[in-house]
Protein backbone atom coordinates (compact mmCIF):
# COMPACT_ATOMS: atom_id res chain seq x y z
CA UNK A 1 0.00 0.00 0.00
CA UNK A 2 2.80 2.27 0.77
CA UNK A 3 3.82 2.64 -2.55
CA UNK A 4 1.10 3.20 -4.26
CA UNK A 5 -0.15 5.67 -2.27
CA UNK A 6 3.64 7.12 -2.67
CA UNK A 7 2.77 7.64 -6.31
CA UNK A 8 -0.85 9.32 -5.77
CA UNK A 9 1.10 11.35 -3.78
CA UNK A 10 3.62 12.21 -6.11
CA UNK A 11 0.51 12.91 -9.01
CA UNK A 12 -1.69 14.99 -6.85
CA UNK A 13 1.04 17.09 -6.09
CA UNK A 14 2.26 17.19 -9.55
CA UNK A 15 -1.25 17.83 -10.84
CA UNK A 16 -2.41 20.14 -8.06
CA UNK A 17 0.55 22.14 -9.16
CA UNK A 18 0.00 22.42 -12.79
CA UNK A 19 -2.30 25.71 -14.29
CA UNK A 20 -5.97 25.06 -13.87
CA UNK A 21 -6.49 23.94 -17.41
CA UNK A 22 -3.92 21.66 -17.83
CA UNK A 23 -5.09 19.46 -15.08
CA UNK A 24 -7.15 16.59 -17.06
CA UNK A 25 -3.90 16.39 -19.73
CA UNK A 26 -1.43 16.57 -17.46
CA UNK A 27 -3.23 13.68 -15.14
CA UNK A 28 -4.04 11.59 -18.07
CA UNK A 29 -0.26 12.01 -19.13
CA UNK A 30 0.76 11.29 -15.52
CA UNK A 31 -1.51 7.83 -15.89
CA UNK A 32 0.06 6.88 -19.36
CA UNK A 33 3.38 7.75 -19.28
CA UNK A 34 4.34 4.80 -16.80
CA UNK A 35 2.41 1.72 -18.62
CA UNK A 36 3.92 3.36 -21.80
CA UNK A 37 7.71 3.85 -20.81
CA UNK A 38 7.31 0.41 -18.37
CA UNK A 39 6.07 -2.01 -21.05
CA UNK A 40 8.50 0.05 -23.70
CA UNK A 41 11.31 -1.07 -21.68
CA UNK A 42 10.05 -4.83 -20.65
CA UNK A 43 9.56 -5.19 -24.97
CA UNK A 44 13.02 -4.49 -24.96
CA UNK A 45 14.06 -7.10 -22.42
CA UNK A 46 12.30 -9.49 -23.60
CA UNK A 47 13.01 -9.78 -27.28
CA UNK A 48 17.13 -10.00 -25.28
CA UNK A 49 15.02 -12.61 -22.92
CA UNK A 50 14.01 -14.74 -25.64
CA UNK A 51 16.65 -14.70 -28.02
CA UNK A 52 18.78 -15.78 -25.06
CA UNK A 53 16.23 -18.26 -24.20
CA UNK A 54 15.97 -19.81 -27.49
CA UNK A 55 19.98 -19.81 -28.22
CA UNK A 56 19.40 -21.90 -24.57
CA UNK A 57 16.53 -24.18 -25.67
CA UNK A 58 18.91 -24.69 -28.80
CA UNK A 59 21.70 -25.55 -27.68
CA UNK A 60 23.99 -22.06 -28.71
CA UNK A 61 25.08 -19.15 -27.24
CA UNK A 62 22.35 -16.44 -28.50
CA UNK A 63 23.73 -12.86 -29.08
CA UNK A 64 26.83 -12.17 -27.19
CA UNK A 65 28.20 -9.66 -28.84
CA UNK A 66 27.05 -6.21 -27.67
CA UNK A 67 28.11 -5.96 -24.77
CA UNK A 68 28.85 -7.90 -21.55
CA UNK A 69 26.47 -11.21 -22.71
CA UNK A 70 24.42 -9.42 -25.23
CA UNK A 71 22.94 -7.47 -23.15
CA UNK A 72 22.96 -4.62 -25.46
CA UNK A 73 21.48 -6.56 -28.13
CA UNK A 74 18.18 -4.32 -27.77
CA UNK A 75 19.75 -1.00 -28.27
CA UNK A 76 22.01 -2.17 -31.65
CA UNK A 77 18.32 -3.72 -32.71
CA UNK A 78 16.85 -0.35 -32.11
CA UNK A 79 19.47 1.64 -34.06
CA UNK A 80 19.60 -0.64 -37.18
CA UNK A 81 15.66 -0.95 -37.46
CA UNK A 82 15.74 3.02 -36.88
CA UNK A 83 18.48 3.54 -39.80
CA UNK A 84 17.04 0.86 -42.09
CA UNK A 85 15.54 2.59 -45.78
CA UNK A 86 11.72 2.69 -45.42
CA UNK A 87 10.33 0.91 -48.49
CA UNK A 88 7.13 1.73 -49.33
CA UNK A 89 6.04 -0.42 -52.71
CA UNK A 90 5.44 2.03 -55.46
CA UNK A 91 1.54 1.08 -56.26
CA UNK A 92 0.73 0.49 -52.57
CA UNK A 93 -2.10 2.66 -50.75
CA UNK A 94 0.46 5.34 -49.02
CA UNK A 95 -1.63 6.38 -46.19
CA UNK A 96 -3.16 3.01 -45.38
CA UNK A 97 -0.14 1.64 -45.67
CA UNK A 98 1.34 4.10 -43.43
CA UNK A 99 -1.42 4.12 -40.82
CA UNK A 100 -1.73 0.11 -40.47
CA UNK A 101 1.37 -0.43 -37.87
CA UNK A 102 0.56 2.35 -35.95
CA UNK A 103 -3.11 1.62 -35.41
CA UNK A 104 -2.12 -2.06 -34.68
CA UNK A 105 0.16 -0.67 -31.74
CA UNK A 106 -2.50 1.28 -30.48
CA UNK A 107 -5.00 -1.35 -30.40
CA UNK A 108 -1.90 -2.85 -28.10
CA UNK A 109 -1.30 -0.59 -25.91
CA UNK A 110 -5.33 0.58 -24.83
CA UNK A 111 -5.66 -3.01 -23.61
CA UNK A 112 -3.39 -2.03 -20.94
CA UNK A 113 -5.46 0.64 -19.67
CA UNK A 114 -7.70 -0.82 -18.44
CA UNK A 115 -5.20 -3.44 -16.55
CA UNK A 116 -5.56 -3.33 -12.36
CA UNK A 117 -1.88 -2.99 -11.27
CA UNK A 118 -2.39 -2.21 -7.81
CA UNK A 119 -5.34 -1.34 -5.14
CA UNK A 120 -5.61 2.31 -6.48
CA UNK A 121 -3.35 1.93 -9.89
CA UNK A 122 -5.52 1.50 -12.40
CA UNK A 123 -5.53 4.13 -15.45
CA UNK A 124 -9.35 4.50 -16.08
CA UNK A 125 -11.63 2.35 -14.13
CA UNK A 126 -14.19 1.31 -16.78
CA UNK A 127 -17.35 -0.38 -15.11
CA UNK A 128 -17.10 -3.11 -18.48
CA UNK A 129 -13.51 -2.99 -18.57
CA UNK A 130 -13.09 -6.60 -20.20
CA UNK A 131 -15.74 -5.41 -22.75
CA UNK A 132 -13.10 -2.35 -23.78
CA UNK A 133 -10.03 -4.83 -23.55
CA UNK A 134 -12.11 -7.12 -26.13
CA UNK A 135 -13.31 -4.59 -28.30
CA UNK A 136 -10.00 -2.64 -28.97
CA UNK A 137 -8.49 -5.71 -29.57
CA UNK A 138 -11.01 -6.73 -32.04
CA UNK A 139 -9.50 -3.96 -34.25
CA UNK A 140 -6.43 -5.45 -34.54
CA UNK A 141 -8.12 -7.27 -36.99
CA UNK A 142 -8.68 -4.52 -39.13
CA UNK A 143 -5.10 -3.28 -38.79
CA UNK A 144 -3.71 -6.28 -40.13
CA UNK A 145 -6.19 -6.45 -43.41
CA UNK A 146 -5.19 -3.01 -43.92
CA UNK A 147 -1.62 -4.02 -43.62
CA UNK A 148 -1.75 -6.69 -46.04
CA UNK A 149 -4.40 -4.69 -48.82
CA UNK A 150 -2.46 -1.13 -48.77
CA UNK A 151 0.66 -3.48 -49.80
CA UNK A 152 -0.61 -4.03 -52.83
CA UNK A 153 0.78 -7.62 -52.69
CA UNK A 154 -1.04 -10.72 -53.39
CA UNK A 155 0.99 -12.69 -50.69
CA UNK A 156 0.63 -9.71 -48.18
CA UNK A 157 -3.00 -9.78 -48.43
CA UNK A 158 -3.79 -13.50 -48.58
CA UNK A 159 -1.25 -13.51 -45.33
CA UNK A 160 -3.28 -10.76 -43.66
CA UNK A 161 -6.72 -13.01 -44.88
CA UNK A 162 -5.40 -16.07 -43.13
CA UNK A 163 -4.55 -13.63 -40.00
CA UNK A 164 -7.57 -12.20 -39.51
CA UNK A 165 -9.29 -15.40 -40.29
CA UNK A 166 -7.24 -16.94 -37.26
CA UNK A 167 -7.39 -14.33 -35.25
CA UNK A 168 -11.28 -14.43 -35.47
CA UNK A 169 -11.81 -18.25 -34.54
CA UNK A 170 -9.94 -17.68 -31.62
CA UNK A 171 -11.68 -14.91 -30.45
CA UNK A 172 -14.32 -16.59 -29.29
CA UNK A 173 -12.89 -19.24 -27.46
CA UNK A 174 -11.22 -16.52 -25.61
CA UNK A 175 -13.99 -14.83 -24.79
CA UNK A 176 -15.84 -17.82 -24.09
CA UNK A 177 -13.29 -18.88 -21.55
CA UNK A 178 -12.88 -15.54 -19.62
CA UNK A 179 -16.69 -15.09 -19.05
CA UNK A 180 -16.13 -17.98 -16.42
CA UNK A 181 -14.14 -15.78 -14.48
CA UNK A 182 -17.02 -12.95 -14.85
CA UNK A 183 -19.55 -15.00 -13.81
CA UNK A 184 -17.71 -16.36 -10.51
CA UNK A 185 -16.97 -12.42 -9.39
CA UNK A 186 -20.11 -11.01 -10.99
CA UNK A 187 -18.52 -7.70 -12.57
CA UNK A 188 -17.50 -6.82 -15.69
CA UNK A 189 -14.37 -4.33 -13.98
CA UNK A 190 -11.35 -5.92 -14.08
CA UNK A 191 -10.76 -4.07 -11.06
CA UNK A 192 -13.52 -6.10 -8.80
CA UNK A 193 -12.32 -9.08 -10.54
CA UNK A 194 -8.73 -8.45 -9.07
CA UNK A 195 -10.56 -7.65 -5.73
CA UNK A 196 -12.86 -11.00 -5.84
CA UNK A 197 -9.64 -12.81 -5.02
CA UNK A 198 -7.66 -11.58 -2.23
CA UNK A 199 -6.50 -13.58 0.65
CA UNK A 200 -3.77 -16.02 -0.92
CA UNK A 201 -3.07 -18.60 -3.23
CA UNK A 202 -6.51 -20.51 -2.44
CA UNK A 203 -8.37 -17.78 -3.28
CA UNK A 204 -7.34 -17.17 -6.90
CA UNK A 205 -9.26 -18.67 -9.43
CA UNK A 206 -6.61 -21.08 -11.09
CA UNK A 207 -7.48 -22.71 -7.84
CA UNK A 208 -10.86 -24.48 -9.30
CA UNK A 209 -11.15 -26.95 -12.04
CA UNK A 210 -12.83 -24.64 -14.34
CA UNK A 211 -10.73 -21.86 -13.32
CA UNK A 212 -7.97 -24.36 -14.04
CA UNK A 213 -9.75 -25.42 -17.38
CA UNK A 214 -10.78 -21.73 -18.54
CA UNK A 215 -6.87 -20.67 -18.02
CA UNK A 216 -5.70 -23.36 -20.06
CA UNK A 217 -8.13 -22.30 -22.92
CA UNK A 218 -7.31 -18.88 -22.24
CA UNK A 219 -3.26 -18.88 -22.59
CA UNK A 220 -4.13 -21.12 -25.89
CA UNK A 221 -6.06 -18.58 -27.22
CA UNK A 222 -3.79 -16.08 -26.33
CA UNK A 223 -1.04 -17.72 -28.10
CA UNK A 224 -3.22 -17.83 -31.28
CA UNK A 225 -4.70 -14.26 -30.84
CA UNK A 226 -1.23 -12.64 -30.72
CA UNK A 227 0.67 -15.20 -33.45
CA UNK A 228 2.68 -16.42 -31.16
CA UNK A 229 4.64 -19.82 -31.97
CA UNK A 230 2.81 -22.66 -32.12
CA UNK A 231 0.07 -20.70 -33.96
CA UNK A 232 2.57 -18.48 -35.87
CA UNK A 233 1.25 -19.32 -39.15
CA UNK A 234 0.31 -15.77 -39.95
CA UNK A 235 4.06 -14.43 -40.09
CA UNK A 236 5.65 -18.11 -40.18
CA UNK A 237 8.70 -16.63 -41.40
CA UNK A 238 10.50 -19.69 -42.07
CA UNK A 239 7.67 -21.40 -44.59
CA UNK A 240 5.49 -17.93 -45.91
CA UNK A 241 7.11 -14.79 -46.48
CA UNK A 242 5.69 -12.82 -43.59
CA UNK A 243 2.50 -12.73 -44.30
CA UNK A 244 1.03 -9.38 -43.87
CA UNK A 245 3.94 -7.90 -43.33
CA UNK A 246 5.82 -8.47 -46.88
CA UNK A 247 6.22 -4.92 -47.48
CA UNK A 248 7.07 -3.40 -44.30
CA UNK A 249 10.55 -2.70 -43.52
CA UNK A 250 12.95 -0.43 -41.04
CA UNK A 251 10.97 1.16 -38.51
CA UNK A 252 7.59 0.50 -39.35
CA UNK A 253 8.45 -3.23 -39.24
CA UNK A 254 9.60 -2.71 -36.11
CA UNK A 255 6.32 -1.07 -34.91
CA UNK A 256 4.85 -4.29 -36.02
CA UNK A 257 7.18 -6.54 -33.86
CA UNK A 258 6.22 -4.05 -31.01
CA UNK A 259 2.94 -3.77 -31.37
CA UNK A 260 2.53 -7.83 -31.17
CA UNK A 261 4.70 -7.77 -28.25
CA UNK A 262 2.72 -5.32 -26.26
CA UNK A 263 -0.69 -7.49 -27.37
CA UNK A 264 1.01 -9.97 -25.54
CA UNK A 265 1.85 -8.29 -22.33
CA UNK A 266 -1.87 -7.11 -22.34
CA UNK A 267 -2.80 -10.47 -22.54
CA UNK A 268 -0.29 -11.93 -20.01
CA UNK A 269 -1.66 -9.18 -17.58
CA UNK A 270 -5.28 -9.96 -18.48
CA UNK A 271 -4.89 -13.81 -17.78
CA UNK A 272 -2.84 -12.58 -14.70
CA UNK A 273 -5.80 -10.74 -13.61
CA UNK A 274 -8.70 -13.13 -14.03
CA UNK A 275 -7.40 -16.01 -13.10
CA UNK A 276 -4.20 -16.19 -11.23
CA UNK A 277 -4.92 -13.07 -8.65
CA UNK A 278 -4.12 -9.86 -10.61
CA UNK A 279 -1.63 -7.87 -8.25
CA UNK A 280 -2.68 -10.00 -5.12
CA UNK A 281 0.74 -11.86 -3.49
CA UNK A 282 0.60 -15.82 -3.40
CA UNK A 283 0.44 -15.63 0.53
CA UNK A 284 -0.79 -12.67 2.50
CA UNK A 285 2.11 -12.47 4.29
CA UNK A 286 3.90 -11.22 1.69
CA UNK A 287 1.38 -8.22 0.95
CA UNK A 288 4.54 -5.54 1.98
CA UNK A 289 5.73 -5.97 -1.64
CA UNK A 290 4.13 -3.42 -3.55
CA UNK A 291 1.10 -4.85 -5.95
CA UNK A 292 2.91 -3.34 -9.47
CA UNK A 293 5.60 -6.22 -8.53
CA UNK A 294 3.70 -8.83 -8.49
CA UNK A 295 1.70 -8.27 -11.31
CA UNK A 296 4.64 -8.35 -13.31
CA UNK A 297 5.92 -11.13 -11.88
CA UNK A 298 3.04 -13.13 -12.87
CA UNK A 299 3.48 -11.35 -16.57
CA UNK A 300 7.32 -12.66 -16.68
CA UNK A 301 6.16 -16.13 -15.64
CA UNK A 302 3.59 -16.03 -18.63
CA UNK A 303 5.82 -14.74 -20.77
CA UNK A 304 8.61 -17.42 -19.95
CA UNK A 305 5.91 -19.81 -20.61
CA UNK A 306 5.42 -18.77 -23.82
CA UNK A 307 8.68 -18.54 -24.89
CA UNK A 308 9.23 -22.10 -23.78
CA UNK A 309 6.29 -22.80 -25.93
CA UNK A 310 7.76 -21.06 -28.75
CA UNK A 311 11.50 -22.99 -28.15
CA UNK A 312 10.12 -26.15 -27.86
CA UNK A 313 6.54 -26.81 -30.13
CA UNK A 314 6.67 -27.34 -33.72
CA UNK A 315 3.91 -24.91 -35.98
CA UNK A 316 0.53 -26.16 -36.35
CA UNK A 317 -1.03 -26.42 -39.95
CA UNK A 318 -3.75 -23.89 -40.95
CA UNK A 319 -6.59 -26.12 -41.53
CA UNK A 320 -5.03 -28.14 -38.13
CA UNK A 321 -5.65 -24.62 -36.33
CA UNK A 322 -8.97 -23.80 -37.59
CA UNK A 323 -10.18 -27.18 -36.82
CA UNK A 324 -8.71 -27.32 -33.08
CA UNK A 325 -10.36 -23.94 -32.39
CA UNK A 326 -13.77 -24.77 -33.44
CA UNK A 327 -13.71 -28.37 -32.72
CA UNK A 328 -11.75 -28.44 -29.11
CA UNK A 329 -11.75 -25.02 -27.77
CA UNK A 330 -15.12 -23.59 -28.05
CA UNK A 331 -17.04 -27.04 -27.01
CA UNK A 332 -14.74 -27.48 -24.12
CA UNK A 333 -15.02 -23.17 -23.27
CA UNK A 334 -19.09 -23.85 -23.49
CA UNK A 335 -18.76 -26.73 -21.33
CA UNK A 336 -16.60 -25.05 -18.68
CA UNK A 337 -19.13 -22.37 -18.42
CA UNK A 338 -21.96 -25.35 -17.44
CA UNK A 339 -19.11 -26.41 -15.13
CA UNK A 340 -18.73 -22.53 -13.73
CA UNK A 341 -22.68 -22.53 -13.13
CA UNK A 342 -22.73 -25.60 -11.18
CA UNK A 343 -20.00 -24.12 -9.25
CA UNK A 344 -21.86 -21.08 -8.35
CA UNK A 345 -25.02 -22.80 -7.96
CA UNK A 346 -24.09 -25.62 -5.62
CA UNK A 347 -22.77 -22.36 -2.94
CA UNK A 348 -18.57 -22.39 -4.06
CA UNK A 349 -17.59 -25.53 -1.91
CA UNK A 350 -16.40 -28.45 -2.18
CA UNK A 351 -18.96 -30.10 -3.91
CA UNK A 352 -19.40 -27.51 -6.06
CA UNK A 353 -15.49 -28.09 -6.97
CA UNK A 354 -15.72 -31.87 -7.17
CA UNK A 355 -18.71 -31.55 -9.75
CA UNK A 356 -17.16 -28.86 -11.77
CA UNK A 357 -14.01 -31.37 -11.93
CA UNK A 358 -16.03 -34.07 -12.74
CA UNK A 359 -17.92 -32.30 -15.52
CA UNK A 360 -14.60 -30.66 -17.11
CA UNK A 361 -13.21 -34.17 -17.13
CA UNK A 362 -15.24 -35.78 -18.19
CA UNK A 363 -15.92 -33.68 -21.00
CA UNK A 364 -12.12 -33.13 -21.85
CA UNK A 365 -11.99 -37.32 -21.90
CA UNK A 366 -14.84 -37.18 -24.73
CA UNK A 367 -14.03 -34.88 -26.54
CA UNK A 368 -10.47 -36.29 -27.41
CA UNK A 369 -11.36 -39.49 -27.42
CA UNK A 370 -14.24 -38.16 -30.15
CA UNK A 371 -11.80 -36.07 -32.04
CA UNK A 372 -8.86 -38.38 -32.02
CA UNK A 373 -11.17 -41.85 -33.36
CA UNK A 374 -12.04 -39.53 -36.14
CA UNK A 375 -10.36 -41.36 -39.33
CA UNK A 376 -8.69 -38.66 -40.05
CA UNK A 377 -5.25 -40.24 -41.68
CA UNK A 378 -7.15 -40.59 -44.87
CA UNK A 379 -5.02 -39.17 -47.88
CA UNK A 380 -6.01 -35.12 -47.99
CA UNK A 381 -7.27 -33.89 -50.67
CA UNK A 382 -7.16 -30.16 -52.21
CA UNK A 383 -10.33 -28.98 -52.98
CA UNK A 384 -9.09 -26.48 -55.65
CA UNK A 385 -5.80 -27.83 -56.61
CA UNK A 386 -6.61 -31.15 -57.65
CA UNK A 387 -10.03 -33.18 -57.97
CA UNK A 388 -13.03 -32.90 -60.54
CA UNK A 389 -12.71 -29.09 -61.05
CA UNK A 390 -9.38 -28.97 -62.10
CA UNK A 391 -9.56 -32.13 -63.82
CA UNK A 392 -12.51 -30.63 -66.11
CA UNK B 1 -23.24 20.58 -27.40
CA UNK B 2 -19.57 20.41 -25.93
CA UNK B 3 -16.48 20.65 -27.68
CA UNK B 4 -16.02 17.37 -27.85
CA UNK B 5 -19.43 16.24 -28.86
CA UNK B 6 -18.94 18.62 -31.50
CA UNK B 7 -15.77 17.00 -32.75
CA UNK B 8 -16.93 13.47 -32.63
CA UNK B 9 -20.48 14.41 -34.36
CA UNK B 10 -18.15 16.25 -36.68
CA UNK B 11 -15.97 12.98 -37.72
CA UNK B 12 -18.45 10.70 -37.84
CA UNK B 13 -20.67 12.36 -40.05
CA UNK B 14 -17.36 13.31 -42.25
CA UNK B 15 -16.10 9.86 -42.34
CA UNK B 16 -19.74 8.42 -43.29
CA UNK B 17 -20.00 11.16 -46.14
CA UNK B 18 -16.60 9.68 -47.12
CA UNK B 19 -17.82 5.73 -46.94
CA UNK B 20 -20.56 7.15 -49.50
CA UNK B 21 -18.57 8.87 -51.92
CA UNK B 22 -15.22 7.79 -51.84
CA UNK B 23 -14.04 5.78 -55.15
CA UNK B 24 -12.32 2.45 -53.67
CA UNK B 25 -14.97 0.32 -52.00
CA UNK B 26 -12.20 -0.61 -49.10
CA UNK B 27 -11.61 3.08 -48.62
CA UNK B 28 -15.62 3.12 -48.18
CA UNK B 29 -15.15 0.77 -45.59
CA UNK B 30 -12.30 1.90 -44.01
CA UNK B 31 -14.25 5.48 -43.41
CA UNK B 32 -17.74 3.41 -42.54
CA UNK B 33 -15.50 2.36 -39.80
CA UNK B 34 -14.08 5.23 -38.51
CA UNK B 35 -17.96 6.53 -38.41
CA UNK B 36 -18.23 3.18 -36.19
CA UNK B 37 -15.97 4.38 -33.84
CA UNK B 38 -17.83 7.73 -33.70
CA UNK B 39 -20.73 6.44 -32.56
CA UNK B 40 -19.02 4.28 -29.96
CA UNK B 41 -17.64 7.71 -28.42
CA UNK B 42 -21.22 9.44 -28.95
CA UNK B 43 -22.28 6.43 -26.30
CA UNK B 44 -19.60 6.54 -24.26
CA UNK B 45 -20.91 10.15 -23.83
CA UNK B 46 -24.00 9.21 -23.01
CA UNK B 47 -22.35 7.37 -20.00
CA UNK B 48 -23.22 3.85 -21.44
CA UNK B 49 -19.97 2.30 -21.42
CA UNK B 50 -21.40 -1.57 -22.45
CA UNK B 51 -23.08 0.03 -25.30
CA UNK B 52 -20.52 1.97 -26.94
CA UNK B 53 -18.07 -0.72 -26.37
CA UNK B 54 -20.26 -3.87 -27.96
CA UNK B 55 -20.47 -1.31 -30.99
CA UNK B 56 -17.16 -1.31 -31.05
CA UNK B 57 -16.63 -5.13 -30.09
CA UNK B 58 -19.79 -5.65 -32.71
CA UNK B 59 -19.49 -3.25 -35.67
CA UNK B 60 -15.73 -2.51 -35.72
CA UNK B 61 -14.12 -6.00 -34.54
CA UNK B 62 -17.05 -8.50 -36.49
CA UNK B 63 -19.12 -6.26 -39.21
CA UNK B 64 -16.37 -4.36 -40.57
CA UNK B 65 -14.45 -7.48 -41.35
CA UNK B 66 -17.58 -9.06 -42.59
CA UNK B 67 -18.52 -6.20 -45.08
CA UNK B 68 -13.99 -7.06 -46.15
CA UNK B 69 -14.06 -10.42 -46.53
CA UNK B 70 -17.17 -10.31 -48.60
CA UNK B 71 -15.80 -7.30 -50.85
CA UNK B 72 -12.29 -9.18 -51.74
CA UNK B 73 -14.48 -12.41 -51.95
CA UNK B 74 -16.49 -10.92 -54.48
CA UNK B 75 -15.08 -7.81 -56.62
CA UNK B 76 -11.88 -7.38 -55.64
CA UNK B 77 -12.47 -4.10 -53.99
CA UNK B 78 -10.84 -1.84 -56.98
CA UNK B 79 -13.79 -1.73 -58.88
CA UNK B 80 -14.93 2.08 -59.37
CA UNK B 81 -18.35 2.88 -59.04
CA UNK B 82 -20.90 3.72 -61.80
CA UNK B 83 -20.85 7.65 -62.33
CA UNK B 84 -23.16 7.42 -64.69
CA UNK B 85 -26.85 8.95 -63.81
CA UNK B 86 -29.33 7.49 -62.91
CA UNK B 87 -32.29 9.24 -62.32
CA UNK B 88 -34.61 6.73 -60.84
CA UNK B 89 -32.12 5.27 -58.75
CA UNK B 90 -31.89 8.59 -57.20
CA UNK B 91 -35.82 8.91 -56.83
CA UNK B 92 -35.89 5.67 -55.14
CA UNK B 93 -32.87 6.48 -52.59
CA UNK B 94 -34.53 9.41 -51.75
CA UNK B 95 -37.61 8.43 -50.93
CA UNK B 96 -36.07 5.47 -48.89
CA UNK B 97 -33.69 7.93 -47.03
CA UNK B 98 -36.56 10.56 -46.30
CA UNK B 99 -39.09 8.00 -45.03
CA UNK B 100 -36.37 6.79 -42.45
CA UNK B 101 -35.85 10.11 -41.76
CA UNK B 102 -39.44 10.31 -40.71
CA UNK B 103 -39.45 7.57 -38.86
CA UNK B 104 -36.88 8.69 -36.88
CA UNK B 105 -37.36 11.93 -36.39
CA UNK B 106 -41.61 10.87 -35.44
CA UNK B 107 -40.20 8.06 -32.57
CA UNK B 108 -37.40 10.81 -31.25
CA UNK B 109 -40.21 13.58 -30.82
CA UNK B 110 -42.71 10.85 -29.55
CA UNK B 111 -39.58 9.61 -26.66
CA UNK B 112 -40.40 10.84 -23.23
CA UNK B 113 -36.35 11.57 -23.19
CA UNK B 114 -36.98 14.35 -25.49
CA UNK B 115 -40.10 16.18 -23.02
CA UNK B 116 -37.68 16.23 -20.03
CA UNK B 117 -34.94 18.38 -21.00
CA UNK B 118 -33.23 18.25 -17.48
CA UNK B 119 -29.79 16.38 -17.15
CA UNK B 120 -30.53 12.47 -16.78
CA UNK B 121 -29.55 11.80 -13.58
CA UNK B 122 -29.49 7.79 -13.39
CA UNK B 123 -26.63 6.30 -14.45
CA UNK B 124 -27.23 3.09 -16.65
CA UNK B 125 -25.13 0.32 -14.55
CA UNK B 126 -23.97 -2.51 -16.34
CA UNK B 127 -25.42 -4.67 -14.02
CA UNK B 128 -29.30 -3.18 -14.02
CA UNK B 129 -28.26 -3.79 -18.13
CA UNK B 130 -27.77 -7.70 -17.67
CA UNK B 131 -30.63 -8.04 -15.04
CA UNK B 132 -33.08 -6.39 -17.62
CA UNK B 133 -31.64 -8.59 -20.27
CA UNK B 134 -32.03 -11.61 -18.61
CA UNK B 135 -35.27 -10.87 -16.48
CA UNK B 136 -37.35 -8.82 -18.17
CA UNK B 137 -36.30 -9.33 -21.91
CA UNK B 138 -35.80 -13.55 -21.58
CA UNK B 139 -37.73 -14.28 -24.22
CA UNK B 140 -36.56 -11.89 -27.23
CA UNK B 141 -32.93 -12.49 -25.93
CA UNK B 142 -33.61 -16.53 -26.30
CA UNK B 143 -34.99 -15.86 -29.86
CA UNK B 144 -32.23 -13.71 -30.76
CA UNK B 145 -30.26 -16.62 -29.89
CA UNK B 146 -31.74 -19.09 -32.07
CA UNK B 147 -31.69 -17.41 -34.83
CA UNK B 148 -27.96 -16.65 -34.39
CA UNK B 149 -27.37 -20.32 -33.80
CA UNK B 150 -29.53 -21.21 -37.02
CA UNK B 151 -27.72 -18.95 -39.01
CA UNK B 152 -24.66 -20.04 -37.47
CA UNK B 153 -25.78 -23.78 -38.71
CA UNK B 154 -26.73 -22.41 -42.03
CA UNK B 155 -23.15 -21.08 -42.76
CA UNK B 156 -21.59 -24.01 -41.74
CA UNK B 157 -24.15 -26.28 -44.27
CA UNK B 158 -23.17 -23.83 -47.03
CA UNK B 159 -19.68 -24.23 -46.48
CA UNK B 160 -19.67 -27.95 -46.32
CA UNK B 161 -17.39 -29.43 -49.16
CA UNK B 162 -19.29 -30.51 -52.03
CA UNK B 163 -19.22 -34.27 -52.00
CA UNK B 164 -21.03 -34.33 -48.43
CA UNK B 165 -23.31 -31.61 -48.90
CA UNK B 166 -26.64 -32.58 -47.65
CA UNK B 167 -29.49 -30.79 -49.77
CA UNK B 168 -27.65 -30.51 -53.25
CA UNK B 169 -25.24 -33.33 -54.27
CA UNK B 170 -23.04 -31.87 -56.71
CA UNK B 171 -23.83 -34.61 -60.23
CA UNK B 172 -20.30 -36.11 -60.92
CA UNK B 173 -19.34 -36.88 -64.39
CA UNK B 174 -17.12 -39.29 -64.53
CA UNK B 175 -15.50 -40.15 -67.82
Amino acid sequence: MWFEDLLIQIKSVLVLNAPEGLRPILSAMLSATPILSAFGGLFAAVTLLERKMLGRIQNRYGPNRVGPFGIFQPVADGIKMLTKEDIVPKTADHLIHFLAPLLLLLTAMLGLSVIPYGEKLVAIRFEAGIVFFFAVGGAAELAVFMAGWASRNKYALLGSLRAIAQMVSYEIPLILSSVCVLMAAGTLSLDEVAKSQSGGMLSWYIMTPWGLMGCVLFLIATLAEVNRSPFDIPEAESELIAGHMTEYSGFKYAVFFLAEFVAMFAMCALTATLFLGGYHPPLPILAFIPGPFWLFAKLMVLVLLFIWIRGTMPRLRADQLMEFAWKFMLPMAVINLISTGCWIALGRGSLGWGLSALINLAAYGALSRWLSSRPNQQKRTYRFAEGPMHAA
Amino acid sequence: MTTVFCITALTTLASAVAAMSLRNLVHCVLCLTVSFIGMAMVYLQLSSQFVGFAQVMVYVGAVAILMIFALLMTRGGQELFMREWRPMHWLVGGLVSLALLAVLVGSILQSPVIQNTGPVDKVERVKDLGQSLVYEYLLPLEALALLLTVALIGAALIALPPKQHPIKPQPREDS
